[in-house]
């Protein structure tokens, strides 16, 4: 595998997002074989940047990005726009968030 | 004691539980039943008002079966973050539910209560004295969130519940506390190693949560070694593997490796996770790093109160100028109402609803669902404000309005529900320099007459 890019949703079975505390929200990236979490990762494609692009967020508030190979898993972190549950809030437990990464486009090194 | 037998039946007490699954688990002569019943994930709400988020029958089947047969072991039973957000309120709400169960099933224990909630007065001189600081996204602590917060908790680490332990209590009915803590207490006593007893409590503080298919509904045993654990769910038709136990160390976590409590943190970075049987993983390599201890406080505050409306539009003009007509309603509001603390807000579902400014699609559905939301100063302004801004969008005209009757269509009659008062979490910060018993008193009493 190389030079490839694929959506992330046809590689990760799991893409979730949730509260950690509410001040964050943290987004799990599983994905379905270490060959792939490998490959993901060497792609290089899941950074800071990326993901404050994809929502519209200063790069700052991606507060981290970790790559947790005994769960073949990525992990990114940030800072929610509010406190949880405070006046503009969509999304209480945070557990709606992960939309935008389903079809995000990553490259396998 | 070669090792320690932990049973946590669910993962938020008044969650549930099969009762094959529980027995299952006491059939294996457990060394103690742990539940951890916080959690701040529905909101700030549940901490502000002093409710609990479950609900009371639910708890109150959960207890009668635990008590019931912990009782009968004699077995401790302990219960962290006790109605959920853990402060002297919710403690109190707990409490009666374990008296009510006790009477009723005629059982004998020690119980301990172990408060959580800090004064504001030594809030204020911790906060003077430069030993409060905040969390990651949360800015400074000042007076002025202190004195607005209705009740302020304290996350407590394993030394009162030792303490309540140590002084012969069979249940322990602890206020807020750090998730592991109603697991990891007793091991930690007796000598084990508090890397994996804390990574242990960690996993099954969500009960069965971490097997596959998980659930926070069912039951897992823990059995912490010297230089292992092993997890087992215990329902034969969910399993553990390595993936899904090291996958729940993501969960709700902001980094995988680094979990910081009170006391320091659990370093995870050379965890290794091993298929022990078919349904059973074991686990080593966890480490406990101790650091200067600290406690984490959390506060909420009132806002107001809210008044909703829930309304839609299927007309394609409406939708096309949608945010012009926001804007119209709300200077009408802003023209009609002097005061500047009444917040008027409106969710549209089917454009940008579920994900506010973080939404990168910016098309409209072609029909749009509709929150109005007021929160003021009170109810009574709230349904006043609301129900001129619903009048108002309900009649409003704009540009290309062919359907010239109404522009809204409401499910319900009245249109306008109360939504009550509001709060919002304004604490989230460290205290340093802390004792780890002092701010978390510890009462005995004796419940149900002589103990056996």
């Amino acid at each position: 595998m190389s030079d490839e890019k694929k959506k992330l949703r046809s590689v990760a079975g799991v893409i979730r997002s949730k509260n950690a505390g509410p001040y964050e929200i943290t987004f799990d990236i599983i994905f379905d074989s270490y060959p792939l979490f490998e490959s993901v990762v060497r792609g290089g494609s899941l950074t800071e940047e990326t993901v404050a692009r994809l929502y519209k967020v200063p790069r700052e508030k991606v507060v981290g990005i970790y790559h947790y190979s005994p769960a073949k898993a990525v992990k990114i972190t940030m800072e929610r726009p509010r406190p949880s549950g405070s006046l503009g809030e969509t999304d209480v437990y945070g557990a709606q968030q992960h939309a935008p990464l389903l079809d995000l486009e990553v490259e396998l090194g | 004691m070669e090792e320690i037998r932990m049973l946590a039946p669910t993962a938020i007490l008044g969650y549930g539980f099969p009762l094959d699954s529980f027995m299952r688990g006491m059939e294996e002569k457990p060394h103690l039943i742990g539940v951890d019943a916080g959690s701040t994930d529905p909101g700030p709400f549940y901490l502000g008002k002093g409710k609990s988020f479950t609900d009371s029958v639910a708890v109150r089947r959960d207890l009668e079966v635990i008590l019931d047969a912990a009782c009968k072991e004699r077995i401790p039973v302990i219960i962290g973050s006790a109605g959920g957000s853990g402060a002297n309120v919710h403690l109190d709400w707990n409490e009666q539910i374990v008296r009510d169960v006790a009477a009723e099933k005629s059982l004998s224990f020690t119980m301990a209560r172990i408060e959580a909630e800090f004064s504001r007065d030594y809030l204020h001189a911790r906060q003077q004295a430069g030993d409060i600081t905040p969390l990651p996204g949360v800015p400074p602590l000042t007076e002025k969130e202190i004195r607005e917060a209705t009740r302020i908790v304290g996350q407590m680490g394993l030394e009162p519940v030792q303490e309540a332990l140590n002084d012969g209590a069979l249940v322990v009915l602890a206020g807020r506390a750090y998730d592991p803590v109603c697991f990891a207490a007793l091991p930690v006593l007796r000598g084990f190693d508090p890397g994996l007893a804390l990574h242990v409590g960690k996993i099954l503080e969500c009960a069965a949560i971490a097997s596959t298919p998980g659930s926070g509904r069912d039951c897992m045993l823990g059995i912490l070694r010297k230089d292992h654990f092993l997890l087992r769910p215990l329902n034969p038709e969910r399993r553990c593997t390595p993936e899904s136990v090291a996958a729940h160390s993501l969960y709700e976590k902001s980094d995988p490796f680094h979990l910081h409590g009170p006391g320091g943190k659990l370093d995870l970075r050379e965890t290794q996770y091993e298929q022990h049987d078919e349904q059973t993983v074991k686990v080593w390599g966890s480490r406990f790093v101790p650091a200067p201890y600290s406690i984490k406080l959390e506060g909420a505050r009132p806002v107001g109160y809210r008044s909703i409306c829930i309304a839609g539009t299927r007309d394609p003009a409406m939708i096309d100028n949608i945010e012009d007509i926001i804007k119209g309603v709300e200077s009408s509001v802003a023209d009609n109402f002097e005061e500047t603390e009444a917040y008027l807000h409106f969710h549209l579902y089917g454009y940008r609803g579920v994900m506010g400014e973080l939404e990168p699609l910016q098309q409209k559905a072609h029909e749009l669902g509709i929150v109005m939301e007021v929160v003021a100063p009170t109810q009574k302004r709230a349904n006043t404000i609301l129900s001129f801004a619903r009048s108002t969008m309900l009649h409003y005209g704009f540009p290309g309005r062919i359907s010239t009757a109404g522009n809204l269509a409401f499910p319900y009659s009245p249109s306008d529900l109360e939504a009550g008062e509001v709060f919002e979490f304004c604490i989230h910060h460290l205290l340093h320099n802390v004792d780890p018993r002092e701010p978390f008193p510890v009462k005995l009493e004796q419940l149900g007459g002589i103990t056996v």
